[in-house]
């Protein structure tokens, strides 16, 4: 068959159509998985956290988060005697090297770990304008990076500030709750280097997972409750001055 | 009457041409729109289903503990006697998935010490009490701190006869 431009001319559409079907195939999800018998969260327990950054570290190694962005990060909170409406909150580096000794040692000082909350009524989902952010059915919120147009909508929509534009990609970007191990029955990288137990992820629709005594017996709250955001990440023994 | 009926379907002609323009509309739409959309948009909600599957496409860089206890089960062994038992090994060792997937050309980078376990263990105000804390300048003045302490089991009675360290 001689390829003549006419040929060529109708053969070019119908090859860019069929490579269009061909990279829109499903690559093979993880075997044995069940998006509906999961409903993923995380245990955060402040008394743990010794601000180490193992977590930071370990997250931008895992990811590829860009220099100088975070999915997940430390904050040390410094609260002066009563002054808990005025905490002075720092994160250098977003703690991923630690932290250098405190000035002072008096008042109250402690760390909190802050990674996006995976809300099940998320605001960042809500005002996606093309449908680029979305709660999974196993309660992950994660951006479609393929068809996220980078309009920043979903980034001011965060209460928590935990989403950011993707210098290279420019695109959002934010904890994806390591959706790629956790479906293979890993831990999160977080939660698989803390040292201490600090993090956990917990699957609130497994009845055995040791969350629920937890939940039960302790005394956690979540960021930001009176937003209604219906955030997964709990948070055990969080001082009151925690924004 | 029946002159004004016939001037009626006179001009039907325009109502046909109007309507095949409505039609063609409306099909293009139709056909542009499933050319457009993609064909997951709408399997679990209003995102791209086949999303969910991509972002577990993504390839892992920590094996997890249980990987590296499969090999190393002398260390796991010896953590177990240590209160190092709950860290991870790749915690201190750094993400290691792909020396599990090649662990003969693959070799994980030896540690310093002055730096790994400061990260955890130089003192700060903001730790919590119970947690042990040093300031390292006084307690070992540089000094490398498995020089005296085994870090896969930290407590020194051990250590202080196999490397001779002191304190």
């Amino acid at each position: 068959m001689d390829l003549t431009r006419r040929r060529l001319l109708v053969l070019l559409p119908a090859a860019a159509v069929a490579w269009k079907y061909v990279l829109a195939g499903t690559p093979e999800a993880s075997p044995n998985y069940k998006l509906s018998e999961h409903w993923w969260s995380m245990l955060i327990d402040i008394p743990k956290c010794i601000g180490c950054g193992s977590c930071v570290r370990a997250c931008a190694q895992e990811n590829e988060v860009p220099e100088g962005y975070f999915r997940t990060w430390i904050e040390r909170y410094h609260v002066a005697d009563w002054k808990i409406e005025r905490p002075e909150v720092e994160s250098p580096d977003g703690g991923k090297e630690g932290f250098p000794p405190n000035e002072t040692s008096t008042g109250k000082n402690f760390f909190v770990p802050k990674l996006c909350n995976h809300c099940a009524d998320s605001p960042c989902t809500q005002v996606c304008p093309v449908g680029a952010t979305f709660v999974t059915p196993d309660g992950v919120v994660l951006v479609d990076k393929n068809y996220c147009l980078g309009c920043r909508y979903c980034v001011q929509a965060c209460p928590y500030g935990c989403r950011f534009i993707n210098p290279k990609t420019k695109t959002a970007e934010k904890c994806t709750l390591c959706y790629h191990r956790i479906t293979k029955g890993l831990t999160t990288a977080c939660c698989e280097v803390c040292p201490t137990g600090a993090r956990q992820l917990a699957d609130l629709k497994n009845p055995k997972d040791p969350i629920h005594e937890f939940l039960r017996t302790h005394t956690v709250q979540v960021l930001k409750p009176h937003m209604a955001t219906g955030a997964k990440v709990f948070y055990n023994g969080m001082d009151g001055s925690v924004r | 009457m029946a002159h004004k009926k016939t001037n009626v379907f006179k001009d039907i002609e325009h109502l046909i041409r109007l309507a095949v323009v409505i039609v063609i509309a409306v099909v293009a739409f139709v056909v542009l729109r499933t050319a457009v959309i993609p064909r997951s948009f709408g399997q679990y909600g209003h995102y791209r289903g086949a999303a969910i599957a991509e972002a577990t496409a993504h390839p892992v860089a920590f094996a997890g503990h249980d990987v590296c206890e499969a090999c190393h089960s002398d260390v796991a062994d010896q953590k177990k006697l240590g209160k190092h038992v709950v860290v991870a090994c790749e915690a201190c060792h750094g993400a290691l998935a792909r020396h599990a997937d090649d662990p003969a050309s693959v070799i994980p980078a030896k540690l310093d010490t002055t730096i790994v376990c400061a990260r955890c263990h130089e003192a700060n105000s903001a730790k919590p009490k119970g947690f042990r804390q040093v300031v390292a300048a006084d307690h070992s003045g540089g000094i490398a701190c498995d020089t005296c302490h085994l870090p896969h089991k930290p407590k020194i009675e051990v250590a202080k006869t196999e490397a001779g360290g002191k304190k």
